[in-house]
């Protein structure tokens, strides 16, 4: 997909978009209400083709960010959702699982470091910590000091 | 009446002290057949992304260089992109041809470790004798360029550390004629033989459907028929300039992965081949003296697919924050796909066609939850080495291509 190819087509959901931003040459990032995380991802996988690659928990200190990351793997470029969860109290986001089996994972991290729930999560049992880890102890927030 | 199914669980894993990676895979079992499969990751979680946080930009290369002992010349390169990218630094020519030479240098000797450890878990140890024998001289050269076999530290931001001398480009070139010679045997004696095609072919199918959903990559996604590889789709370093192709096979199975790895040597050998001779005159690197804030994603082919880095600067001098993601942290949840409804017999090669860490197949055991019966490692290699033995006697080794070659 060419450039404006892209643009074109990302225009369908701009108005679930907050933005669309070129930061580099081939990265786009498409910030978003924490709401519209779920059909904004839908469209980029299902009906863009795009590839999955990863997801990013960021404790921005006023809310959280959720980074998905996707791939156009016909022009290289790096599309990422970046979603913001602003009840810091409890993050809640919608889970992207039930649509690509490949984000399990990375969501089940997220839940376990940055202590984000995600709705509709088939599975969203601890991946990283231990079981003896604490509850409500999250290794990632800033406060956590290393 | 009838009696309800017995379940066994099969435990894989987690603990061995040889690897740097922990992971447990508990099987569900019914009789012979694969039904379940639960994974269990991070039992020696280093807290990679977190300290990297405490670490300067320049720094985090040699912290990044050790997310992996194999692929220590990718992680730092797909980082330090990403912060390239941040500040918008292009390093000069011919830093980007050396970190290409590095990094294809770098498949060679993985892909060649691999092809000797599935040669080892179907009972083929002749061919684990032969390719680690062949690696070797490439981690010699690794260790000519750069001062290390492994972790390199050759990559920096702005450009690389370690320029490739021009009186090294001779033996570079005389070792890989030999490498290409040798790994031609290879490939044909695998290629011809019956036997590794009965025992390879049909195992450990990763159909093209479950391997988007699963969004593998690298030889796993490519051995299931979808042809990405970041070199191509988002060419870094100098990929672009290189004439290569990308290898992919539309099996699925075990043997497609051994095909594609196997192929894709040449294509490396003849990529460093390439950018020898084109090699730019000039300088390695560029100063860079600050990161303005910004965000930046960095990927890079690894040689077990796409290695991911996502870096955010606040204009300090360390980064706020820093997400790696090795391509085995999305090629070993499609175990899932590949695993349910194999033989015990095959498990142990299905993950390895994946090429994870071996943690996962050194260490096992089979836990019947009625009797207690337990199998370790050896017995389930003994399992694997065995189905081998027997199609060899139904082929009968009168057609056997890899000569001297016994269980």
């Amino acid at each position: 997909m060419q450039h404006n190819e892209l643009d074109k087509q990302l225009s369908q959901i701009r108005d679930r978009l907050a933005g669309i931003e070129r930061k580099a040459d081939n990265r786009v990032f498409l910030p978003c209400e924490s709401e519209n995380v779920y059909e904004v991802c839908r469209f980029l996988f299902s009906e863009l083709g795009l590839r999955f690659v990863i997801s990013t928990g960021i404790d921005a200190q006023d809310c959280f960010e959720v980074l998905h990351h996707f791939s156009d793997d016909d022009s290289g470029c790096v599309v990422t959702v970046k979603a913001f969860v602003r009840n810091r109290e409890s993050p809640e986001l919608d889970s992207i699982t039930p649509l690509i089996p490949g984000a399990e994972w990375t969501e089940r991290e997220m839940h376990d470091l940055l202590g984000i729930r995600f709705r509709n999560h088939p599975n969203l049992q601890r991946l990283i910590l231990a079981d003896d880890w604490p509850e409500g102890v999250y290794p990632l927030r800033k406060e956590m000091q290393t | 009446m009838t009696e309800p199914l017995r379940k066994s669980v099969l435990a894989v894993g987690p603990f061995h002290p040889l690897q740097e990676e922990m992971e447990f895979f508990q099987l569900t079992v019914d009789g012979e057949k694969v039904t379940d499969v639960n994974v269990r990751l991070s039992y020696n979680h280093r807290g990679i992304e977190k300290l990297s946080e405490t670490l300067q930009f320049d720094q985090v290369p040699y912290l990044v260089s050790r997310v992996c002992g194999i692929c220590s010349a990718s992680h730092p390169l797909a980082y330090v992109q990403a912060v390239e990218e941040i500040a918008g630094v292009k390093p000069p020519e011919r830093a980007l041809y050396v970190r290409t030479i590095i990094n294809e240098l770098e498949r060679i000797h993985s892909h060649l470790l691999w092809v000797g450890l599935g040669g080892h878990f179907i009972g083929y140890d002749t061919v684990f004798m032969w390719a680690w024998k062949y690696r070797e001289p490439v981690l010699d050269l690794l260790e000519a360029i750069t001062g290390n076999r492994n972790n390199y530290g050759n990559v920096k931001v702005g450009g690389c550390r370690e320029d490739i001398p021009d009186d090294l480009k001779p033996k570079i070139l005389q070792e890989l004629d030999q490498i290409e010679k040798k790994t031609e045997m290879l490939t044909k004696a695998v290629l011809d033989d019956p036997v590794l095609h009965a025992r390879l072919k049909g195992v450990g199918v990763l159909k093209r459907e479950d391997a988007l959903k699963y969004a593998v990559v690298g030889p796993t996604a490519r051995g299931s028929g979808i042809a990405t590889d970041i070199r191509r789709s988002d060419p870094y370093a100098a990929y672009g300039d290189l004439d290569w192709k990308v290898i992919s096979q539309p099996g699925g199975d075990v043997f497609a992965k051994a095909v594609v790895r196997l192929l894709e040597i040449f294509e490396s050998i003849k990529m460093v081949r390439q950018a020898l001779a084109k090699l730019p005159k000039g300088p390695v690197a560029v100063d860079v003296k600050e990161i303005p804030p910004g965000e930046g994603c960095g990927h890079a082919e690894a040689p077990r697919g796409e290695t991911f880095h996502y870096v955010r600067s606040d204009g300090g001098n360390r980064p706020i924050r820093h997400k790696i993601r090795a391509p085995s942290y999305v090629n070993v949840p499609s175990f899932k796909a590949s695993c349910i409804g194999a033989d015990i017999a095959d498990v142990t090669l299905t993950l390895a066609a994946v090429d994870p860490c071996y943690s996962c197949t050194e260490r096992m055991a089979v836990v019947d939850s009625h009797n207690m019966v337990t199998h370790d490692h050896e017995e389930l290699l003994r399992l694997s080495r065995e189905k081998t033995a027997r199609i060899m006697r139904e082929i009968g080794t009168a057609h056997l291509k890899l000569e001297g070659l016994r269980i």
